[in-house]
């Protein structure tokens, strides 16, 4: 490499350029786009007037009662919803990682020839469209479903186990979706995990619940941290898995943005500006832990 | 004195392979005692044995009298320098020296006293808070050691330390190695498959092969002595001759070499019948008057050493080792040499 050829150095910036027209034009031409038109005035049929307005936002945070004519006070609703949200997804990263951990770890110590089968076998029924398997689900886990009426045929339950339109299954649909992208990255941190670290540990009198805190998680933390964002960030707007095992009282960001853009009866710029906020957000979240990380990298 | 590690008929088996066949070895206090042997001879093995990395098949393992065959390795009063170091990547050269005594329960200001002290003695104490990754192979490698060595073991075991660095610092840590061996009096176990490591270190080596233990004993013994044709053949560069023993009378054995000559050589229990003779380059001269006769083919130049590469008058392939030195005539490819062998440079091989 030192002392190599120089001569195609002219030519750098001229071969980049197409990354920079993907980049642009599938990045940051689409946000750019939506941060416009959580500006403009919403139209009835559904689009938009070029109209300068702060009334998403408005809309978003603030009320003025029923027909606009008390003082404005702090509108509950969306930030609930955002809430929810948060919460929800919170939980499903916390799930993934609990259970997606041990099953990494499990791939990643098979013999090198049966870890592709394991592999495979998770990355399976994510070839079938997330559409269908979430009202699989839904036929799977409602009054009548097997779940409900194997458990009244053991009898364990004698009425069905109300789970549709619930949290829970909101949850377990999330759960459902996102496990594999907590299972895939840490397998990779663990995989590379050099195992005589572990015996070192041990061979310090350290036991196998310290090695495991001690040495384990911080080596594959950077895993973990890639399995938990790719986990959070799309949990957090998820909007099949509210929409179809929820109800009204699960409604997540997902489904009201996804709402503001159908039919007639859509907001765009108010869609647009709740897609503003949550992305917002979720930067806020990512620089947060950026800072920490690089912190934790220079002490 | 009870033995600072007794291995009784240890075996390990792995499914139907037998990696390590009944093992017995006795290694005392303040011992450096290396295991030796080609690849896959089972050294590490048996090391990881002691170490409680692997569990054994059947066999006694004793540190001190008491039997650890059964303990896992956090329960063993035994360190281990590891081939590739295992330094962890994610704390400072001090929190790694200091690990084995946080996991003890020594408190903060103690154990980083005790790790300053180790890294002193190794010589770095201005890395302390250093990332492993910020070191040099060299200083990765001391680094292991003072952390095997802070919790104070009663027997450090090292598997092939020396292997991943370059040959100068190889061989200021072998000085170096013996060094701390001697000053701290903790029995080393050293595991190489190097034998100027084994021979220039060890206060006794075990030669492995196949499983077994071939034979032990000092430098010296395995060299000028060897047991069997392996042993000769492991250790340093060798003549082996296929020769008949004709008869055997007050501890000598009288012989005939490939090619006629015959030979006598001490020999305390060789038995009438067809023997491996051992016969070290550098114990033999090139002397006019020398009665066995060779021809040699080739001379290789070796800076301090000649190698006249030779064959006997049979055939059989003969290497003499001579001194570079001033006075020495070097022999010319295709002529007839007289070789003349040194009282003992002769040594009948059991097998």
């Amino acid at each position: 490499m030192a002392g190599g050829d120089d001569s195609w150095r002219p030519l750098a910036r001229p071969l980049l350029i197409p990354i920079w027209v993907v980049i642009g034009v599938f990045s940051l031409l689409p946000v750019l786009l939506m941060a416009v038109y959580s500006f403009l005035t919403k139209e009835f049929r559904g689009g938009v007037e070029w109209d300068f307005t702060l009334a998403a936002y408005d809309q978003f945070f603030v009320t003025r009662g029923l027909f606009g004519d008390e003082p404005a006070q702090i509108e509950w609703t969306y930030i609930t919803i955002f809430w929810r949200s948060i919460w929800q997804a919170l939980i499903c990263t916390a799930l993934c990682l609990l259970i997606g951990f041990p099953t990494a770890w499990f791939i990643a110590t098979r013999p090198a020839q049966s870890r592709g089968i394991w592999l495979f076998l998770i990355t399976i029924p994510y070839w079938v469209n997330l559409l269908i398997r979430t009202v699989s689900l839904k036929f799977l886990i409602r009054d009548n479903g097997p779940l409900n009426e194997g458990l009244m045929a053991i009898g364990l339950i004698t009425e069905p186990l109300p789970l549709v339109n619930t949290n829970l299954a909101v949850q377990l649909g999330l759960f459902y979706s996102y496990l594999p992208f907590m299972v895939l990255p840490i397998y990779a941190a663990v995989e590379r995990y050099n195992f005589a670290l572990s015996e070192a540990a041990a061979d310090l009198y350290a036991s196998r619940w310290t090695t495991l805190r001690e040495i384990v998680l911080p080596v594959v933390k950077p895993g973990m941290i890639a399995g938990c964002i790719l986990v959070f960030v799309p949990a957090l707007g998820a909007f099949l898995a509210p929409d179809l095992l929820g109800g009204a009282k699960t409604f997540m960001i997902g489904s009201l943005i996804d709402e503001q853009f159908k039919g007639s009866q859509g907001n765009w710029p108010f869609g647009a500006a709740a897609s503003m906020i949550l992305m917002t957000l979720v930067l806020i979240v990512l620089v947060f832990y950026a800072r920490a990380a690089s912190r934790e990298g220079a002490a | 004195m009870t033995a600072a590690v007794h291995l009784q008929d240890v075996v390990k088996r792995y499914g139907s392979v037998t990696a390590i066949h009944g093992v017995s070895l006795t290694i005392a206090d303040n011992e450096f005692f290396t295991l030796l042997g080609p690849s896959g001879c089972g050294k590490t093995t048996l090391l990881r044995m002691i170490a409680g990395f692997e569990a054994v098949t059947a066999g006694e393992i004793r540190l001190f009298g008491d039997d650890i065959a059964r303990l896992d390795p956090n329960h063993r009063p035994v360190n281990t320098v590891f081939q590739h170091y295992a330094l962890f990547p994610h704390m400072s050269v001090i929190d790694n020296v200091a690990f084995g005594l946080k996991m003890q329960g020594i408190d903060l200001a103690a154990r980083r006293t005790r790790a300053g002290k180790m890294l002193e003695m190794v010589h770095l104490s201005h890395f302390a808070d250093r990332m492993p990754a910020q070191l040099s192979g060299g200083q990765q490698q001391r680094v292991a050691l003072a952390r095997a060595l802070a919790p104070a073991p009663k027997v450090l075991l090292l598997d092939e330390p020396l292997s991943a660095l370059d040959l100068k610092l190889r061989q200021a840590m072998r000085v170096e190695l013996k060094t701390l061996q001697q000053e701290t009096g903790i029995t080393f176990i050293f595991v190489t498959h190097d034998q100027e490591e084994a021979l220039t270190m060890s206060d006794r080596i075990a030669v492995m092969s196949e499983g077994r233990v071939q034979q032990v004993g000092s430098a010296r013994d395995i060299y000028e002595t060897p047991d069997n044709r392996f042993v000769a053949d492991f250790i340093g560069e060798t003549n082996l001759l296929e020769v008949d023993v004709h008869s055997v009378t007050d501890g000598r054995a009288s012989m005939t070499l490939p090619g006629g000559h015959p030979l006598t050589c001490p020999s305390a229990s060789a038995t009438p019948g067809r023997h491996a003779l051992s016969i070290r380059p550098e114990r033999v001269t090139i002397a006019a008057t020398g009665e066995l006769k060779a021809t040699v083919d080739r001379v290789v130049y070796l800076g301090t050493d000649l190698q006249v590469l030779s064959r006997l008058a049979d055939g059989s392939p003969f290497t003499i080792r001579l001194q570079n030195a001033a006075r020495t005539t070097i022999p010319e490819a295709g002529a007839t040499i007289g070789l003349h062998l040194e009282e003992g440079a002769a040594r009948l091989l059991a097998d």
